[in-house]
């Protein structure tokens, strides 16, 4: 790992210095924010689902899981999985996986009550006429319900999303090599602070912003499904505002 | 008065060949409302029967529960001879399951006061999807009759347009479409025209008075507007308070009501 770099040891001064750290602490920053996007995505999908189940049992069980994990903190789940589970269950899951798991398990009861929202939000005639025209449970919710709260769902879920990316600093404290990490033992170790900070803040923006850019692409193909163009957003070019 | 009441007796056999829709002394209670008060009444195959009466009568909850949107409270439903919400177990009825009311369903189709096309499909997959999904129909086979159907309601340039694009009464036409496209032996209209503009509801209307004449679906409609209701029509049926107040056929109905009720109803609509 010393010989070919792509975060350029060759830059100048303490950028020289602090880019190939920071760069691989991005790399984890990177997966532990898409591991745990993945699984809260599909907690989500199915705690939120089983929210408005018409069953009192089942409801229960997601009620409790969303209340459960929202209301404690992610440090401490994080320390469960990864200190407390092993003397329980004797099952030692490795840092990131920890990580990941806990990011996933606790986004994922925030993105519940997202999923669960958008899917009563869904006019009720809708689900009526889906009843009418004889679709099973499963049809009605996959070809009419989904589709639609597919829309609502998105804006909330970016935010998750950002959230999510912002949490996984947390990693660092069970000694996850990501950005936060990577940062504070270059500063521990004397590099510019000021500098480095500012790049941490550089690389936590472009990913959240690449996250907004992924989400308003989905959000803008959800809206063309059920025919809405995606709202106007005001452009930071130049305005050309057509004529009106 | 109709001579529709049937005396006494009913073996099953009888009641399959006679009625297309049979309420049994049923009764809907929403909470502490009671809604439909042991309510009888028959409909007989390729019968049109208008339900009229002032709002919060119980006629458009009778027409939800044909469609299984609501379950009763007492009472049974027949639709063709079977039981609705309920399956036979030795001598019980019981609450029939999801499997049973896909069965009877297939028999009831239903156009609603707001349209409901799906904004997520286009005109054409809003007439398709159901057809396809629910009743396994080749998707090719079901877009031939989505067109004829299209053709039929005069919508047949509409087919790639999204259900937003579409005036109010075009959206309703749609969706009569749709409810056609199941083949349904029933079809329901919940006061189909209640939420068009003025100008839109002939088109409508002149449409329902067509395909009424043609087929020979029963047709149980809710609607306030009466000269509809006259031109569609066998039995009116004038409700009140989850009760039926007075029966017949539309002329006698509408030109000389002998309940008081009725009387005061139709001055009410007329003039308004």
């Amino acid at each position: 790992m010393t010989t070919i770099n792509p975060c350029g040891a060759e830059l100048p001064g303490t950028l020289g210095e602090a880019m190939p750290f920071l760069c691989r602490g991005a790399v984890v920053t990177l997966q532990s924010t898409l591991g745990g996007s993945v699984i809260a995505i599909a907690i989500a999908l199915v705690v939120g689902l089983m929210a408005t189940s018409r069953l009192r049992s089942v409801r229960g069980v997601a009620r409790a899981y969303m209340e459960f994990f929202r209301g404690t903190s992610v440090l401490v789940q994080l320390f469960w999985l990864f200190y407390a589970m092993p003397i329980l269950t004797g099952y030692q899951l490795d840092k990131v996986g920890a990580g990941i798991l806990a990011l996933g398990l606790n986004l994922g009861a925030y993105g519940s009550e997202v999923v669960r929202g958008a899917v009563q939000a869904v006019p009720p005639g809708q689900r009526e006429a889906a009843v009418a025209l004889n679709f099973t449970p499963y049809q009605r919710m996959r070809y009419v319900i989904l589709p639609q709260a597919f829309v609502a769902m998105v804006p909330p879920m970016n935010n998750l999303l950002i959230e999510l990316l912002k949490t996984t600093s947390l990693l660092s404290v069970i000694t996850v090599t990501d950005l936060a990490y990577q940062g504070r033992l270059l500063v521990n170790s004397g590099s510019d602070q000021l500098v480095v900070f500012a790049l941490m803040l550089v690389i936590y923006f472009l990913f959240s912003y690449l996250i907004t850019l992924l989400m308003r692409y989905v959000e803008g193909r959800a809206a063309r499904v059920v025919g809405r163009e995606r709202p106007r957003r005001r452009r930071s070019a130049p305005a050309v505002e057509g004529a009106r | 008065m109709t001579t529709e009441t049937q005396p006494g007796h009913d073996s099953r056999a009888e009641s399959e060949r006679q009625w297309m829709i049979r309420f049994d002394k049923v009764v809907k209670r929403f909470g502490d409302v009671t809604v439909l008060r042991e309510l009888d009444f028959h409909v007989k195959p390729g019968e049109r029967v208008t339900l009229i009466g002032p709002s919060g009568s119980g006629k458009t909850t009778i027409l939800r529960l044909l469609m299984t949107l609501e379950r009763v409270t007492s009472g049974t439903i027949e639709v063709d001879g079977r039981y609705l919400s309920h399956t036979r177990r030795g001598d019980r009825l019981v609450p029939a399951d999801e499997k049973h009311l896909r069965q009877v369903r297939k028999k009831v189709g239903m156009v609603f006061q707001q349209f409901n096309l799906f904004p997520n499909m286009n005109v054409l997959r809003n007439i398709t999807e159901a057809p396809v999904r629910a009743l396994g129909v080749p998707r090719d086979q079901a877009e031939a009759k989505a067109r004829e159907l299209l053709e039929l309601v005069e919508l047949a340039d509409k087919a790639d347009k999204h259900p937003s694009r579409l005036s109010g009464g075009q959206q309703q036409r749609v969706a009569i479409a749709r409810a056609l496209a199941m083949e349904p032996e029933v079809l329901l209209l919940d006061e189909v025209t209640s939420a068009l503009d003025p100008e839109l509801v002939s088109g409508v209307q002149n449409l329902l008075r067509d395909i009424a004449q043609q087929g020979n679906l029963t047709l149980l409609c809710v609607t306030h507007e009466m000269r509809f209701a006259r031109d569609i029509s066998d039995r009116v049926l004038m409700f009140d308070q989850g009760q039926i107040v007075e029966e017949g056929d539309p002329e006698q109905i509408f030109t000389e009501p002998e309940h008081q009720r009725t009387r005061e109803f139709l001055q009410a609509v007329l003039d308004a």
